[in-house]
């Protein structure tokens, strides 16, 4: 069974991502940022389910095996199908929203087909493999999506706040996440410390995600130029 | 081979988005101005120095804190941290990051006056009620 520590991490992720919810729904954001927040609730569902699963059948359980990594990757294709409503909303103007949507399922199904290909080759638990390596792609396609969606936002010179922190912050998540996958691959051998960082990172997005809703107003604007690294 | 590629493109572009991140929560208070009293205690009137940030973080620290401060000071603080050890590493090899990260420890600094001005702020709306019958 986890530790106090995992426990605590656990649950104040799982607060945070409440907190988020409430907070859109204060600050009237749940309309607007609709995939976002049905993300972040499939994420408090899927946490609570976790809990039950590994309060009845145990950590080393194969039901919380299965049921971590299977729910893992139906959330992270969520939070993929949300960031490509981060692109309707950028390109909103352009009326680029059936391209975008056209572009995020081609991207989806590419990856999928490229995790299997993968798989094909070096395993025989076939399907549960391709869920774990399905999710590791996606979080690193979804990052390359997210440095393009914020090149977009610099030239585009999209100036909502909020909306750029979002982003910004589902980058440094999908950074932090590709980066620890791909340590997992690299030190096979040091795969529990690496897992053990999981949690940690997760808490990261609802904790931005809460305070862009909470902190900033809708209407609050800022130069985007000012923002980037590389000019 | 495709880890390695993986892990340094993410380590890359997570510095760039942490940067653009931690400037985006100072940008909204480079624009306000310091309060009279802020100005006088810490010596910065229109734009502070690098290495004012520590200074107004120990005065920061002698407020009561306001719970809607820590998190951005934590996340400024790191920013801070980071750029010191660009300042103290590569920069010493390319004289014009050690000039940005001097202007971005600046701005850090600002920052950190900024708060500590809403905190003055906020303990004298504390005493204030506290006062009231």
């Amino acid at each position: 069974m986890p530790g106090p520590l995992q426990y605590f991490i656990w649950f104040s992720c799982t607060l945070l991502e409440v907190a988020v919810l409430v907070c859109a729904y204060r600050r009237q954001a749940i309309r607007q940022y609709f995939l976002l927040n049905l993300y972040i609730s499939c994420e408090v569902i899927a946490s609570v389910v976790r809990f039950e699963i590994l309060h009845h059948y145990g950590l080393l359980s194969l039901n919380y095996a299965y049921f971590y990594y299977y729910s893992d990757a139906l959330l992270t294709i969520l939070l993929f199908l949300a960031l490509s409503s981060l692109y309707s909303q950028v390109f909103g103007e352009l009326n680029a929203g059936r391209y975008v949507q056209f572009g995020a399922l081609f991207l989806l199904s590419a990856t999928a087909l490229f995790s299997f290909a993968v798989v094909q080759q070096s395993s025989a638990k076939l399907l549960s493999h391709f869920v774990f390596e399905l999710s590791q792609n996606l979080y690193f396609v979804g990052l390359v999506l997210t440095y393009i969606l914020w090149a977009a936002i610099l030239k585009l010179r999209e100036t909502r706040t909020r909306l750029i922190q979002i982003v910004l912050s589902l980058g440094i998540y999908f950074s932090l996440y590709a980066a620890n996958y791909a340590l997992r691959n690299l030190y096979p051998s040091m795969e529990s410390v690496f897992q053990s960082l999981n949690p940690l990172i997760g808490c990261f997005l609802p904790f931005a995600w809460a305070y862009a809703f909470w902190r900033i107003p809708d209407d609050a604007r800022l130069e985007p130029s000012r923002l980037a690294v590389i000019r | 081979m495709m880890a390695v590629v993986i892990l340094v493109c993410s380590l890359i572009l997570m510095l760039q988005f942490f940067v653009s991140y931690c400037r985006s929560l100072i940008a909204a208070s480079a624009k306000e101005p310091l309060p009279l009293e802020v100005q006088e205690v810490t010596g910065i009137s229109r734009s502070a120095s690098a290495d004012d940030f520590s200074r107004v973080i120990q005065l920061l620290n002698l407020c009561p804190e306001r719970p809607e401060d820590r998190s951005q000071l934590r996340v400024v603080g790191a920013y801070y941290r980071l750029l010191g050890f660009v300042r103290s590493t590569i920069a010493l090899f390319a004289p014009s990051l050690k000039a940005w990260a001097d202007r971005e420890r600046a701005l850090c600094a600002y920052f950190a006056a900024v708060t500590l001005g809403r905190r003055i702020a906020f303990s004298r709306n504390l005493l204030a009620q506290q006062m009231l019958p």
